[in-house]
């Protein structure tokens, strides 16, 4: 490209743009729309959780909180053993600390945590930002919904399994009845 | 002419020389922003951000107005003053409308104008060298040079209007201008622009403040409001460097109902090459200070060079 033409080309794109609407979104006003996977906030649906401690031991820097202890449920039939589980007692993320990796979402066996794009929670005071199970768990209600699968995916491998089922009990019954006739 | 008149004559051009630069500044905000897919500032002042530059101002004076140890002090003071006060000089004698709407006009006005606007460049030149900092002292150096190249195609290229209309005074040259000395004085117009544009070390032609090699030139000791006074005088240089093109070469007031609406041209003809002053630095990188000089001195000084004949051909054919 030549000098000249590369200097009119340079007027004429920023004219050009500058005659177009700014691609600014005034925030404060105007909320942004993230996509639903966006990392803001990880949020805690805590009824799922079994204080497995997963996510506390693979967080790389050590910023989730969980104390629990241990419940004896009696038992539900006579004569029948007493049951005992984990009760939830403190779950709190440290989000100063946090550096939203997702590998506490990714390795939680129980769907008990989810990224959430929530994320005007920003403090004057850094202590402020561990934010413990009250706070986690409403923002459990600002998780969107998963977005639809791509046309051309592959199935989820729970309605892959279902349908191979369904599929071998219809052959066999085919077969059944092909044998009867 | 009574002391009144003298005072409101002057006063106006205060008023201008105070209002213009900070609508040269805002427009370059706001037209830079668009012409980058932003909106530039939207909150000071409430509607779009028309306040932003007494808002800069006001955080400008609240600034700490620092002087480096091993500085010349008193001419690292000066030196803003040095910068700024020239393009006010300066403006007292570009003509606004026609029959004396203009400050004073000497009456070798261009003369006056252009050895004042040299002036001005000397105050970062002082500035760079009383810094006593290693990169002050190489954007003053810069602009030293940038000086020497670009004065010269400036003053040719002026003396090629003064040739055409006979006379040096800025407000005789408008009364002698005619609508085809437009095209006849095209080149001379565009060295003048262009020069002047360089003499005011505005991109494409800002090597001596290059912030990515030179952190900012001459101005990098300032602070506060001797740094807001060498902004302020950046943007009164192209308020200045418009206004002598348009009144130069582009006619000036002249236009329809010139006799009512002259101040009117001269605004809308200076408004639209500040514009285009904003749009080369929006659009084009910077030449390197080689570059610089070798565009002046083998493109500039030889187009108005041309000119300069081709204007001494064409009078002396008509004349």
């Amino acid at each position: 490209m030549s000098l000249g033409s590369g200097l009119a080309k340079g007027l004429a794109i920023t004219l050009r743009t500058m005659t177009r609407r700014a691609v600014t979104a005034q925030y404060p006003e105007e909320q942004p729309e993230l996509p639903p996977r966006s990392r803001g906030v990880i949020g805690l649906f805590e009824e799922n959780c079994t204080v497995c401690m997963l996510c506390a031991r693979e967080c790389p820097d050590w910023c989730v909180y969980i104390d629990s202890h241990k419940e004896t449920l009696p038992a539900t039939t006579p004569g029948g053993r007493e049951r005992s589980r984990n009760v939830l007692d403190r779950f709190a993320i440290d989000f100063a600390l946090c550096m939203y990796c997702g590998i506490c979402v990714e390795v939680c066996p129980f769907d008990a945590l989810f990224w959430s794009p929530e994320f005007e929670y920003a403090t004057t005071d850094i202590r402020e930002l561990t934010h413990e199970r009250d706070t986690l768990r409403a923002w459990m209600w600002t998780v969107p919904e998963p977005p639809p699968l791509d046309e051309a995916a592959e199935e989820p491998k729970e309605i892959a399994a279902a349908r191979k089922a369904a599929e071998k009990a219809a052959e066999k019954a085919t077969q059944g009845e092909a044998g009867d006739g | 002419m009574d002391w009144l008149d003298v005072a409101i004559r002057l006063l106006a051009v205060l008023v201008a020389f105070l209002v213009f630069p900070l609508l040269v500044g805002q427009l370059e905000h706001k037209a830079m922003a668009h012409m980058q897919g932003r909106v530039g500032p939207m909150h000071a002042g409430g509607f779009h951000g028309w306040a932003q530059l007494i808002a800069d101002g006001v955080k400008f004076a609240q600034k700490e107005d620092t002087v480096p140890d091993g500085a010349d002090r008193r001419i690292f003071r000066l030196a803003p003053a040095v910068a700024l006060v020239p393009y006010l000089v300066v403006l007292i004698a570009i003509p606004f409308g026609p029959e004396g709407m203009v400050g004073e006009a000497p009456d070798a006005g261009v003369f006056f104008v252009l050895a004042v606007l040299g002036v001005g460049v000397l105050g970062s030149l002082i500035a760079g060298w009383a810094s006593a900092n290693k990169y002050a002292l190489l954007g003053g150096l810069r602009t030293a040079a940038q000086l020497m190249a670009y004065e010269l195609p400036l003053l040719l290229s002026a003396a090629s209007v003064a040739m055409a209309a006979g006379t040096l005074s800025l407000t005789g040259i408008l009364d002698a201008f005619q609508w085809w000395w437009v095209p006849w004085q095209l080149v001379g117009a565009f060295v003048f622009f262009t020069a002047g544009l360089a003499e005011l070390q505005r991109p494409p032609f800002d090597a001596p403040i290059a912030p990515e090699e030179i952190i900012f030139g001459a101005y990098t000791e300032y602070s506060g409001l001797r740094f807001a006074f060498f902004l302020l005088a950046e943007y009164a240089g192209i308020v200045v460097i418009s206004a002598l093109t348009a009144v130069l070469f582009l006619g000036g007031w002249h236009g329809p109902f010139a006799d009512q609406l002259g101040w009117l041209w001269t605004l809308l003809k200076t408004g639209a090459l500040c514009f285009v002053v904003i749009w080369a630095r929006v659009a084009w990188p910077r030449l390197r200070a080689d570059q610089i000089q070798r565009f002046a001195w083998t493109v500039l000084v030889p187009l108005a060079l041309a000119q300069i004949a081709l204007t001494g051909v064409i009078k002396v054919v008509t004349g």
